[in-house]
């Protein structure tokens, strides 16, 4: 399991994230906004008698949200709150063998907060990022480096 | 009682129950290794647990028990019928301890000699018959089982799947119109999925016992600690509250508890001399009220001493004097959830740190509680804690704005009008708004503003929700729309949207589209709406915030010139009418004749023409004038703050009311008036202001000083030097070449840190009241 890898993409930008850490993958249906939530807060949808707080990747790392909104959603749960992570495409569950490295590359500051290290797929280097940075999304971040 | 004993017992009776096939199958067979295997984990894992536990009879007989058991199992000894018999009887006893266990509070007291003497063969068979445990009452466990508090959970999620499906299933039910037949299985579907969640939330019920079992303990050593005896009574334990709430009260009443001990009831020689039982007495009981839990910790110790209360509250800056004037004493003893605030002499062990009871309101209000306090100076205090039976599922209104949907609790709401109606008023003061419904003045929030929502909200046409008592706040929140009561299955808001601080929780209503529960102290919060009038308003507020919306009940009037003015109605005694010729003009002023009294009379110049006349009664507490006056008006709320006069007079401001101006008398003016005018003008103390050039000073300041009877001179004035007093900006540099005591003000209302003496400049009472003492400290000396 925990050589278990779910890919996707996030802002365009292929990643990974282990499959642990994922409860399921859905489509969501209406998201009910939040006000005064961070912007990285799209609302609450329903999945089944559960309330998912949907949050928006691309905000998260303190990218502009996407053109066009995706439905696809990485369930996670996180000190018992459920969250939808929205993403771009959905690859799949893949097993990656090889232990995930250190970031050697420099990134961009979202993309540095929410990557914890890189796995190495058919070739093709991916970020493995870390679900909770993404919840917890830029503004604490920003708080964090302030204090 | 104790997490650990209460897992203890239970492992122990399971495994008694597993055993006892085992025991009987070895009584057949003694040479059975199995089976004494089995045994002998048994009596180890209890003479195991029992060691953290503090149970010396269970370690006592699971220890012999054990050894007489190795000494088979090496071989050393062979299992004939007496040893059977022996470790029988210690494992029945151990039973018996164990239920006795479950229904006291500690372990009980008894002999086991006889039995672990039998173990080694010594004692006579008849001495094994079942002795009586003293504390063993008969006692007939209800039968459960323990089932993991994560497989409840989800079966609560489950059923709310559920209520959800039964929910869609009803909608499509009404598009196809299925007949009554099939309208029928429906119906019976239904009713099962609302008895299952009732007995699925029912699982999740504790009871409150797990609270109350702690407090004997806590209370002993409490009072030991701070050498007081206390008698401590519980009631109603049996009561049941949701698991989460028990655990969400346990910090909250725990400090009550400690508090009780620690503030309320007195030192032993003390209550001996206050003619009390030298034992006090604190009671903590539960009872169940509809779905409300109210829990009471009543003591019979000193109470609240209001007068020191709110000194200390003064003294810290929390509240004014002024504000501590109008309090009823019931409002002076809420002071105590004021936070830093303790009347504690010394900082004890056990509290008195200034953290405390302000923590607990927050605590109890976080979960929708409330927290009341009934004092009786002197003879004791109660506080009773309401709390609803379970954070699952509420009573709530769903309301629009911003065509969302919100739910707000019912325990909040106090009442709903619609604002067509005619006994409501809604007045825009600055950016403020202000509500008078019936001739209440309530600060009026608009959700769609507090939530920065989008679009335009209309002016009228809407609903006010009033919402109650959060922190001392009462106000009206705007919506666009109320729909419907419903009860609802509430979940915690998920970090993220907890912090925004306005959010109680999320809930799931029937139509599917997630809602978000209103936390109505946080609407008020980020609002910015102040504590009630007279009410605590705490330290922490942003003043600034707080002037925009803090009202006062002001009386509108046409004077006698024709113009509109207005005066706190706090003042107003009552509006009189009296013939013209009770006025006359004499000893320099206008004056009434009133009740076989005459009383200064202000707001008119000459003798009045008309035969009649209408007057207001004012009165200071001390003295009464009459002021009068065309006709009144009306009763309006207006802003505490307003435009300051351009100088000092008896108008002390001036205010838009429907967009007409309307001056606002001074009452502190009008009765300075009347009584400074006869004294004479040479025995007034001199008081010096001393920044000649500060407008404050020689504009706001002087009046006021003059107006309480001293003679005022600007620094550099010829008469400077003998001063009595000195006033000077606690910013600015200390005035040179004066002898006299200086009073220093600050501009604003916050104590600078531990030193800063200085007054707030408009703390006019403190102003006075440091004049006076410097004056008299300087005369004395």
């Amino acid at each position: 399991m925990d050589k278990l890898f779910l890919l996707c993409t996030i802002a365009g930008q292929p990643v990974a994230i282990r499959a642990a850490q994922v409860d399921s993958v859905v489509d969501i249906g209406a998201i009910a906004p939040v006000p005064l939530a961070p912007a990285h807060v799209v609302g609450l949808a329903a999945l089944r008698s559960r309330l998912l707080t949907v949050i928006c990747c691309n905000r998260a790392l303190g990218l502009p949200a996407p053109a066009k909104p995706s439905s696809r959603a990485v369930v996670v749960t996180v000190d018992g709150h459920p969250y939808g992570l929205l993403v771009g495409a959905i690859d799949d569950a893949r097993v990656i063998e090889q232990e995930p490295v250190p970031i050697r590359a420099r990134l961009e500051a979202g993309w540095a907060r929410v990557a914890t290290g890189m796995v190495d797929f058919e070739g093709e280097a991916l970020l493995l990022v870390d679900p909770e940075r993404l919840i917890a999304g830029p503004e604490e971040h920003a708080l964090a480096q302030a204090s | 009682m104790d997490d650990l004993l209460v897992e203890f017992i239970a492992e122990t009776r399971e495994t008694l129950e597993a055993l006892s096939g085992e025991i009987v199958a070895w009584e057949a067979e003694p040479g059975d290794r199995a089976r004494l295997d089995s045994i002998f984990r048994f009596v180890h894992t209890v003479k195991g647990s029992c060691g953290f536990l503090d149970l010396p009879r269970f370690a006592r007989l699971s220890h012999a028990a054990e050894d007489a058991l190795a000494t088979v199992r090496s071989g050393s000894r062979v299992a004939d019928a007496a040893l059977v018999s022996a470790v029988l009887g210690i494992i029945d006893r151990i039973g018996e301890l164990v239920e006795a266990l479950d229904s006291g509070e500690a372990e009980p007291d008894g002999d086991d000699a006889v039995l672990i003497a039998a173990l080694d063969g010594m004692a006579a068979r008849a001495a094994l018959a079942p002795t009586p445990i003293a504390a063993a009452v008969p006692h007939a466990p209800a039968r459960s089982i323990r089932v993991p508090l994560d497989l409840l959970d989800r079966m609560m999620s489950g059923v709310s799947d559920m209520v959800l499906a039964r929910n869609e299933l009803a909608r499509r039910l009404r598009e196809v119109d299925g007949g009554p037949a099939l309208e029928g299985a429906f119906e019976r579907l239904s009713g099962c999925v609302a008895e299952m969640r009732d007995s699925i939330t029912r699982t999740r019920m504790q009871r409150i016992d797990r609270l109350f079992s702690a407090l004997p303990r806590m209370v002993r050593d409490t009072a030991a600690e701070l050498g007081k005896a206390v008698d401590l009574r519980i009631e109603g334990s049996d009561v049941e509250l949701d698991r989460e709430m028990i655990e969400l009260i346990r910090d909250p009443l725990t400090h009550i508890v400690r508090n009780a001990i620690d503030h309320g009831i007195e030192a032993p020689e003390r209550r001996r001399t206050a003619g009390k039982p030298v034992t006090g007495r604190l009671t903590v009981t539960a009872r169940q009220s509809g779905n409300q839990i109210v829990i009471e910790v009543a003591d019979d110790g000193r109470g609240i001493d209001e007068v020191r209360l709110a000194a200390r509250a003064i003294a810290l800056g929390v509240v004014t004097a002024e504000a501590v004037e109008a309090m009823a004493p019931a409002q002076r003893c809420a002071l105590v959830f004021t936070a830093g605030l303790s009347t504690a002499e010394t900082v004890t062990e056990i509290s008195g740190r200034g953290v405390g009871m302000d923590v607990v309101r927050a605590n109890i209000e976080r979960i929708g509680g409330v927290i009341e306090l009934d004092n009786h100076p002197g003879h004791g205090l109660k506080l009773t804690i309401h709390v609803p039976l379970t954070l699952t599922i509420i009573a709530a209104l769903t309301v629009t704005a911003g065509g969302q949907t919100f739910a707000i609790p019912r325990s909040a709401i106090e009442e709903i009008v619609h604002d067509s109606n005619e006994t409501i008023r809604i007045d825009r003061i600055g950016s403020a708004a202000v509500a008078t419904i019936r001739g209440r003045a309530l600060p009026l929030v608009n959700l769609e503003d507090v939530l920065c929502l989008d679009g335009p909200v209309a002016s009228r046409g809407r609903t006010l929700v009033v919402l109650c008592g959060v922190s001392g706040r009462t106000y009206a929140l705007g919506v666009a729309a109320v729909h419907d009561h419903e009860e609802l299955v509430i979940k915690p808001a998920s970090p993220p949207v907890a912090a925004t601080g306005v959010y109680a929780g999320k809930s799931l209503p029937d139509n599917g589209v997630p809602m978000l529960l209103l936390d109505v102290g946080g609407i008020a919060a980020a609002a910015g709406v102040a504590a009630e009038e007279g009410a605590v308003q705490t330290a922490e507020q942003p003043v600034a915030v707080a002037d925009a919306t803090e009202t006062v009940p002001t009386l509108l009037f046409i004077g006698t010139d024709g113009a509109r003015r207005g005066i706190r109605l706090a003042v107003v005694e009552r509006v009189e009418d009296v013939a013209g010729e009770h006025v006359r003009f004499s000893a320099g002023r206008m004056r009434v004749a009133l009740d076989g009294r005459l009383l200064p009379l202000a707001g008119l110049d000459t003798l009045p023409d008309e035969p009649w006349l209408k007057l207001l009664r004012l009165n200071d507490g001390s003295a009464e004038l009459a002021y009068a006056i065309g006709d009144v008006l009306d009763i309006v709320a207006l802003p505490a703050r307003v435009e300051a006069a351009a100088s000092a007079g008896p108008v002390a401001g001036a205010a838009l009311v429907d967009g007409e101006p309307v001056e606002l008398l001074d009452p502190h003016w009008l009765f300075a008036g009347i009584d400074g005018g006869e004294k004479a003008a040479g025995a007034a103390p001199l008081c010096v202001l001393a920044d000649a050039d500060n407008p404050w000073m020689r504009e706001i300041l002087r009046p006021l000083v003059e107006a309480a009877g001293y003679r005022v001179a600007l620094a550099g004035d010829a008469d400077a030097a003998s001063a009595d007093v000195v006033i000077a900006e606690a910013e600015g540099p200390a005035p040179t070449g004066q002898s006299a005591p200086i009073v220093r003000l600050r501009a604003s209302p916050a104590i600078a840190g531990a030193g800063d003496d200085s007054i707030y400049r408009y703390d006019r009472p403190g102003l006075l009241a440091a004049l006076q003492t410097s004056i008299s400290a300087a005369r004395r000396a």
